[in-house]
């Protein structure tokens, strides 16, 4: 996952290969993005309606909103998300933290490194959702099983990107800082942490997508509640719209997590020109 | 800029160490008796004993003797990979040398010293701090007051606010400056500092170091690989050759220097090529 500085770099040379973008260039960028989607959407509902496409393989437009409208009304779409968002920040929480503090060691510590690092390469090469059966025998369906499930997966992206991060922080401003006399926990707080920030936030994101993925997985196979039960349920009594409803929500909780990841880098990163820059411009499409 | 008073103190200076000088500064000096020690020198000598350094089987330096007065501006030329960054270092503290002592003020260098501040070729600024946030990196008491003193200093007071991606070359140099001068060090080192920056530049930063030297009266080794430079801003200039020093010449010219156009200073720079 050393893609981080990848995406980085790219940006940077996007940034400096195009002019900066004018007020009335940006308005048409924001209209030119949203064409597409929204001329779909148009093309979809005139099929569903017109007959060609069939509404128990996919539902119209305008049925989904109106289910989106009665699970709302009714109190399911908004108890099935808390729900399954509550999973999935534990499982963060939980993974993601193993993640990242595993990765600061092993980052500032050759030791750990040794202990740590060989055997995290090897586990993140497992498809952590090959061990689905092994983690229902163990915990059933109950709530322990999603929540590990999901810890599995978002620790690795944080655990790699936090330990590059760290690795690839130039060597001659922590000389620098020596020079200077600043101790180790200056030297973490001031030099190492930060250098290591923008790998960290792309780690983030990174976790950010497995927690979704997995969760929906996980929901779909073995829950009672949440929003990959939701739409199992509905499947089974063929409504479709509820369906394509919860496939939407994810989506959406996906975009979501992205964006606040988007504001935390702009927020965190404003030093850095390329993340300063492409944050106003992303905002906006 | 420097006054005449400058100029007679660092003659003075020279003429301490070489044969005695052109009389008529000796006529000078007893005209304004009392204006030499207007400049403070706050500096440290620095004295290298038998100083040998060697990386593996490689000798870098070897029984390397320097002795380097409180207040002097030394300039140290030389080909590249003659060792001059291993000498910096070790003044520095930042690495043991193999073999002999090295002493600032007085007192022997085992390990870093606050004293002694070095400026390397890269401005080495932390990107995610601020300006301000950089010069005061050691965050001794006060560091704001003193972060801001040193930045007015070098000119920059008000970038203080300004992340250091949107410097210039020039300008993160001179913060870098700024950074070295806050705890006011006994003695400053330079590892080529102006070397990446134009030629316009680079001269604005000759006048800024020489005034600031002037002010605070530190010691300064800056190594150099353009001769020019050394003999447009040094009071002495030693050239370093296989492990040892093949030239120590004391450059007795008036501040403020003309560069180039000077032709004693030509005639200075001939003999240094000479032994590089
Ligand atoms: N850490 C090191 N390990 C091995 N060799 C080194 C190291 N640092 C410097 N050297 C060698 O010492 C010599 C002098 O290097 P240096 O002091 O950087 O030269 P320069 O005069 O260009 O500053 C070079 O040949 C270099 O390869
Ligand atoms: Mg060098």
């Amino acid at each position: 996952m050393t893609v981080g500085s990848e995406t980085a770099r790219k940006k940077d040379v996007l940034m400096a290969i195009r002019p900066a973008q004018t007020r009335s260039a940006t308005a048409l960028t924001f209209i030119a993005s949203w064409a597409l989607p929204l001329g779909l959407l148009v093309v979809w509902e005139i099929a569903s309606r017109s007959g060609v496409l069939s509404t128990r393989l996919l539902p119209a437009p305008s049925a989904v909103a109106a289910a989106f409208a009665e699970s709302v009304r009714n109190g399911t779409l908004p108890t099935n998300a808390a729900i399954s968002t509550e999973r999935a920040l534990k499982g963060l929480a939980i993974g993601g933290g193993i993640g990242f503090v595993l990765g600061i060691f092993a980052g500032i510590s050759r030791l750990i490194e040794v202990v740590f690092d060989s055997s995290m390469q090897m586990l993140r090469n497992v498809p952590h959702l090959a061990i689905i059966p092994l983690v229902i025998l163990w915990f059933g369906i109950g709530e322990e099983a999603k929540i590990f499930l999901v810890a599995i997966g978002t620790a690795f992206p944080l655990y790699l990107n936090t330990f590059h991060g760290i690795r690839t922080i130039d060597v001659r401003l922590i000389e620098m800082a020596r020079v200077y006399g600043l101790g180790r926990l200056a030297l973490f707080w001031r030099v190492i942490l930060p250098g290591a920030l923008p790998s960290i936030l792309i780690g983030l994101r990174f976790s950010l997508g497995i927690m979704w993925l997995t969760l929906i997985v996980a929901e779909t196979i073995s829950s009672t509640s949440g929003i990959g039960y939701m739409t199992m349920n509905a499947r089974e009594f063929l409504q479709t719209d509820v369906v394509v409803l919860g496939v939407i929500v994810y989506a959406l909780l996906g975009k979501l997590a992205d964006t606040i990841t988007r504001l935390i880098e702009a927020r965190a990163l404003a030093w850095h020109p390329a993340y300063r820059l492409n944050a106003t411009r992303e905002a906006t499409s | 800029m420097s006054e005449p008073a400058s100029d007679l103190r660092l003659r003075e200076r020279s003429v301490l160490r070489e044969s005695p000088g052109p009389t008529e500064r000796n006529v000078v000096r007893a005209l304004k008796p009392r204006k030499q020690e207007e400049r403070r020198v706050n500096g440290q000598a620095v004295l290298l004993e038998g100083l040998s350094k060697s990386f593996g089987r490689r000798h870098v330096l070897s029984r390397l003797n320097l002795e380097i007065p409180a207040g002097q501006l030394l300039a140290i030329v030389g080909r590249s990979g003659c060792g001059k960054s291993t000498l910096l270092r070790l003044i520095a503290g930042l690495d043991r040398s193999s073999s002999g002592t090295i002493s600032v003020g007085g007192a022997e260098v085992n390990s870093l010293q606050s004293n002694v501040r070095l400026l390397f070729q890269d401005a080495r600024l932390l990107p995610w701090h601020r300006v301000i946030s950089n010069v005061g990196i050691a965050r001794a008491k006060n560091w704001r007051d003193s972060a801001a003193a040193a930045l007015a200093d070098v000119g920059l007071a008000d970038r203080a606010n300004d992340w250091p991606a949107v410097l210039s070359g020039g300008q993160a140099q001179r913060v870098a400056l700024a950074r070295a001068l806050v705890s006011r060090p006994g003695v400053l080192l330079l590892d080529e500092p102006f070397g990446a920056l134009d030629a316009l530049t680079r001269t604005e930063m000759h006048r800024l170091l020489e005034r600031i030297w002037h002010e605070h009266g530190f010691t300064t080794v800056l190594i150099t690989h353009d001769v020019a430079e050394a003999v447009a801003l040094a009071d002495r200039v030693i050239v370093l050759r296989d492990g040892g020093i093949a030239l120590d010449i004391p450059i007795d010219l008036h501040r403020p220097r003309r560069g180039p156009a000077d032709t004693s200073a030509v005639a200075f720079q001939a003999r240094i090529l000479n032994e590089v």
